[in-house]
């Protein structure tokens, strides 16, 4: 039998950092599963540490929370009181009879090694961050066009340019980020695509008030939009992207309102093209345990937790962007407060007016991502005009055209019919990243905002990850040749 | 030091804490696999482990995310050449071929 | 218009029944409680198969759905991915290939293309097969269908006839005209009708229910696990181990599984199959799951490192004595059923509603349905 931790936290980002520490630093024996091999999850993500130049840090917003959060890290693994095993991925999470979580896990590189098969806690705290959202838009699956976070994560993690001209389009400040990131590497930056009006992130009065943090975000990113001559154009898309074998052009179009373009196209020469729509949560682990979501302001579906983190399952608390896309301060306070809410949950001592104040900064940082939803909201048309081409699926090569034939003669009239009939979302991703648009399709031609239920079935994962079959072979409590040998005697 | 991989006979050179995938984008590679249907070109896309377009074959072990391997010295990447004269430069054609890499002569495909 | 038949149920037994009912004439409603194929219909492996029945009406039924999907559907079996691949039955001891061998004897006798295969031949059928195998059996008449794709076309087709399709539509009761029913209530209004037609699979006995009458069809889990895309060819036939013919047959209500792997148009391999009477717990099984992979592995060594992408469950509509229900109900005249196929019901899908397509007409049935009966059922064994 493994040991039982008191708590396991899934994610080593902003939440899942914070609630390991606090939760060791109450006293509850912790174990931090995460799959990437440092901790930082994207928002942190940094070179390898054991080749670390200084320059390895620059752009890095928090950088300073986040060293003091690795130094408690250390420090309380050092004690014995967090047991950290990074290069896990968790595949499947079942609940035994006493209530207990049991973890199942995978390295998430063939070559990594396990520490651990399986781990078993008593609660949970789930800080599963979250992914860029895709729109398709004809022309995405080329070569040379990645996600607006792979292209920063190969800048921050990698030091590698992911192009040498570059748009950067979709909706929202980290579009900024990007930009100025790939700029300060000597990419040029041909244009950043917004495909809402003129920056109302930036002056949301709401917003600068409550997080006053981001009104200095904001007038950095301007200063170095300036100082790299990056030009930004708002009310605009990329509507094509051109290129036979990889990207040799975008055509940028301005937009009305609700997507549609209004203005004739231009084409771009570029090799890279970063796209991003905000960020789409990571439910798979809460999905299997039954936890209640709800759609989010943005779009997303989101984990429903109370002002203490908690979810509608027992034991299971959720924090970070599973429960709200937000940014890192505020899945920093969440995953603090996760952690003092278990711990007063299992009677351990906890200072009141600490839990107060993190739910105060938990509350404004919400009202701050409203804000910036409201901003910044994926087109309500987007799709209207796609050619039948068009990939949506990326995996599995299905197409808008597709969609429309299972919708229209097949009466494949809702998400989850539509995913069995013409196989968007059944691929090596399993829906991560078609999920969200081929929800928002299903929901357009019904003539309906997106629901909950458009949006769970492309989110539920029976295993979270892909996962080796001898792994699970070993669920069954014989090794996976047992019968082979048994065949073997019957000669 | 810098790692020497090789990809479809061809040296990629690495730099010790860079992804295989990064190795590859820096070395103007964009694509490394095809699609079942529509045997189209593929490579990195989400870069962070989520989308699974950046598969490739690592020392003979398939399907491996390339975004997510750590490159390391004497890596073969993609899959094992039929025959020593498989040495067609990837699609990005950016690539040096064996020979006309940092140290001239050194064929690590040879060692397939 | 008043229709002719509502069938109760888009599953692929309701969708076969509804659209030989328009071939027939009938004017037909089919009205579904959620979407096209959302029930057992989209939890299966598309099994057409003749090789896992022994002698008998279930095995007849077989035979004769074999010729439904090969005549009168041919010209579709492409956009439901129809695959005339074969059945690979495998032993692994000597004592195993003695029953087999039995088996297909009688299968033969009954018209089942069987062909007996020694430990040497079973590698030419499947390159990546254990070699510790015994022997086995190959039944060429076996094939697989994407069954989503089969009920979701054949309603197309019904449409094109005339038919309409409710979905999202739940029966809440039966119009009757003293013991006679004459049509559903839903709560979008009733639908009037000559006839009922009760195809809600695993959920068939709650619909009887409603009519008052009582037919015995209870759910019986099964997990699949589904691996990354291979390469085509990895996994030629729909390859199984000979217990799982006995696994089949058995009313146990503890987990049984036994190793059926195939591959897909997709280029997925499924891998089932698991069998508990649980209710309809929707938990994923551990041990069911665990036992498959395992099991998967000992046929096919290969897969040990093949990623498995995906598990999903279903509920067999399982009947006490593992016959399906067809037929008109004299308890409630008016009503028909066609439920309770268990985990055969896409293979038998085509035969049942060509059936009952020719027996709602009033004419002589290519099957005797008597087997069937809706009646046959001892008290003991009713809900």
């Amino acid at each position: 039998m493994p040991p039982v931790h008191d708590v396991a936290v899934v994610g080593a980002g902003p939440a899942g950092l914070a609630a390991a520490v606090e939760a060791a630093a109450s006293g509850l024996a912790v174990a931090l599963v995460d799959t990437a091999a440092q901790p930082g999850g994207q928002y942190w993500r940094h070179y390898d540490e054991t080749h670390a130049r200084p320059a390895d840090r620059a752009g890095h917003h928090g950088w300073r929370t986040f060293t003091a959060l690795r130094e408690r890290l250390d420090a309380l693994r050092a004690a014995g009181r967090i047991r950290y095993l990074p290069g896990h991925q968790v595949w499947l999470v079942t609940r035994s009879a006493d209530g207990e979580f049991d973890l199942r896990l995978t390295a998430t590189t063939a070559t990594a090694s396990v520490a651990a098969r399986s781990i078993v806690a008593r609660a949970l705290i789930l800080c599963p961050g979250g992914h860029d959202r895709q729109l398709p838009v004809p022309g995405w699956e080329l070569p040379g066009v990645l996600t607006a976070g792979g292209v920063q994560a190969l800048l921050t993690g990698h030091r590698t340019p992911a192009g040498r001209r570059a748009v950067v389009a979709g909706t929202g400040p980290f579009l900024l980020s990007v930009a100025t990131g790939l700029a300060e590497a000597g990419v040029t930056v041909a244009a950043v695509a917004e495909a809402n009006g003129v920056g109302g992130w930036l002056r949301d009065p709401l917003g600068a008030l409550s997080a006053p943090g981001k009104g200095v975000e904001a007038a950095r990113y301007a200063a170095l939009m300036a100082r790299h001559r990056i030009p930004y154009r708002t009310r605009t898309v990329v509507r094509e992207i051109l290129g036979r074998d990889r990207v040799e052009a975008v055509r940028l179009a301005r937009v009305d309102r609700d997507g549609r373009a209004t203005g004739p196209d231009e084409e771009v020469a570029v090799d890279l093209v970063a796209l991003g729509w905000g960020f789409t949560p990571a439910l798979e682990l809460p999905l299997m345990l039954g936890a209640a979501t709800a759609r989010d302001v943005d779009g997303s579906l989101v984990v429903v937790a109370d002002d203490l983190q908690r979810s509608s399952v027992d034991g299971l608390y959720v924090a970070g962007e599973a429960t709200g896309v937000g940014g890192a301060a505020l899945a920093v306070a969440e995953g603090r407060l996760a952690a003092l809410a278990l711990a007063a949950d299992r009677g351990r001592p906890a200072d009141p007016a600490r839990t107060r104040r993190l739910r105060g900064r938990v509350r404004r940082g919400r009202r701050f991502a409203a804000a910036m939803h409201r901003a910044c909201p994926a087109p309500p048309g987007w799709s209207d005009r796609l050619p039948d081409t068009t990939v949506v699926c990326r995996c599995e090569e299905v197409s808008y055209g597709d969609l429309r034939r299972a919708y229209d003669d097949l009466g494949a009239t809702d998400a989850r019919t539509l995913k069995m009939l013409a196989r968007p979302g059944m691929g090596w991703c399993q829906g991560r990243v078609c999920g969200y648009a081929t929800a928002a399709i299903a929901a357009r031609w019904g003539g309906r905002a997106t629901t909950v239920d458009d949006l769970r079935p492309l989110a539920t994962r029976s295993l979270a990850v892909p996962v080796p079959l001898e792994e699970i072979a070993a669920l069954a409590g014989e090794p996976a040749g047992a019968t082979e040998e048994e065949g073997g005697d019957g000669e | 030091m810098t790692y020497r991989m090789t990809f479809r006979g061809a040296v990629v050179p690495a730099e010790p804490g860079q992804s295989v995938a990064a190795a590859l984008v820096a070395a103007g590679v964009t694509d490394w696999r095809t699609t079942r249907r529509g045997g189209r070109p593929r490579g990195l896309f989400c870069g962070i482990g989520i989308c699974f377009d950046c598969l490739i074959t690592v020392d003979g072990v398939p399907d491996q995310r390339a975004c997510l391997v750590a490159a390391a010295d004497g890596l073969r990447l993609g899959d094992a050449p039929p025959d020593a004269g498989d040495a067609r430069p990837g699609p990005g054609g950016a690539l040096p071929d064996a020979g006309g890499a940092d140290e001239p002569g050194r064929d690590d495909a040879a060692r397939a | 218009m008043t229709a002719d038949l509502v069938v109760v149920g888009a599953g692929v037994v309701g969708a076969a029944s509804a659209y030989f009912a328009t071939l027939a004439g009938l004017r037909v409603v089919v009205v579904e409680r959620g979407a096209v194929a959302g029930g057992t219909s989209s939890a299966g492996e598309g099994n057409v198969l003749v090789s896992d029945k022994e002698a008998g009406p279930e095995l007849d039924l077989a035979l004769y759905s074999q010729r439904v999907w090969r005549e009168d559907l041919a010209e579709h079996g492409d956009r439901w991915e129809f695959e005339s691949k074969g059945g690979l039955v495998v032993a692994a001891s000597a004592e195993g290939v003695a029953s087999l061998r039995e088996l297909t004897a009688h299968q033969r006798a009954c018209g089942v293309d069987a062909r007996d295969l020694g430990h040497a031949e079973l590698r030419d059928y499947e390159p990546h097969l254990s070699p510790h195998l015994a022997g086995g059996a190959f039944y060429p008449q076996d094939a697989q269908v994407q069954p989503m794709l089969v009920a979701a076309h054949l309603l197309r087709l019904a449409r094109e006839r005339g038919a309409q399709v409710r979905t999202h539509t739940e029966v809440t009761g039966f119009l009757r005209a003293g013991a006679r029913v004459t049509g559903v209530r839903t709560p979008a209004g009733d639908v009037p009708a000559g006839a009922v037609l009760n195809a809600a699979g695993t959920w068939a006995g709650d619909v009887a229910g409603l009519a008052g009458v009582r037919v015995p069809v209870l759910p019986r889990r099964g997990f699949i696990l589904v691996t990354q895309p291979m390469p085509p060819g990895t996994i030629r036939h729909k390859v199984y181990a000979a217990e799982y013919v006995g696994d089949v047959a058995s009313s146990d209500a503890a987990l049984q599984t036994s190793p059926v792997v195939e591959g897909t148009a997709a280029g997925t391999i499924l891998i089932g199959a698991s069998r508990e009477r649980v209710g309809f717990d929707r938990t994923v099984s551990t041990a069911a799951i665990g036992a498959l992979a395992a099991r998967a592995i000992a046929l096919f060594p290969m897969l040990r490192t093949v990623r498995a992408m995906r598990t999903y469950l279903g509920f067999r509509p399982y009947c006490p004595d593992h016959l399906p229900v067809i037929g008109p109900d004299a308890r409630a005249p008016g009503l028909w059923h066609a439920c309770g196929h268990e985990g055969a019901g896409v293979g038998l899908s085509a035969g049942t509603g060509k059936l009952v397509a020719q027996a709602l007409v009033g004419g002589r049935t290519d099957l005797d349905l008597a087997p069937f009966a809706p009646e046959r059922f001892a008290e003991e064994d009713l809900p």
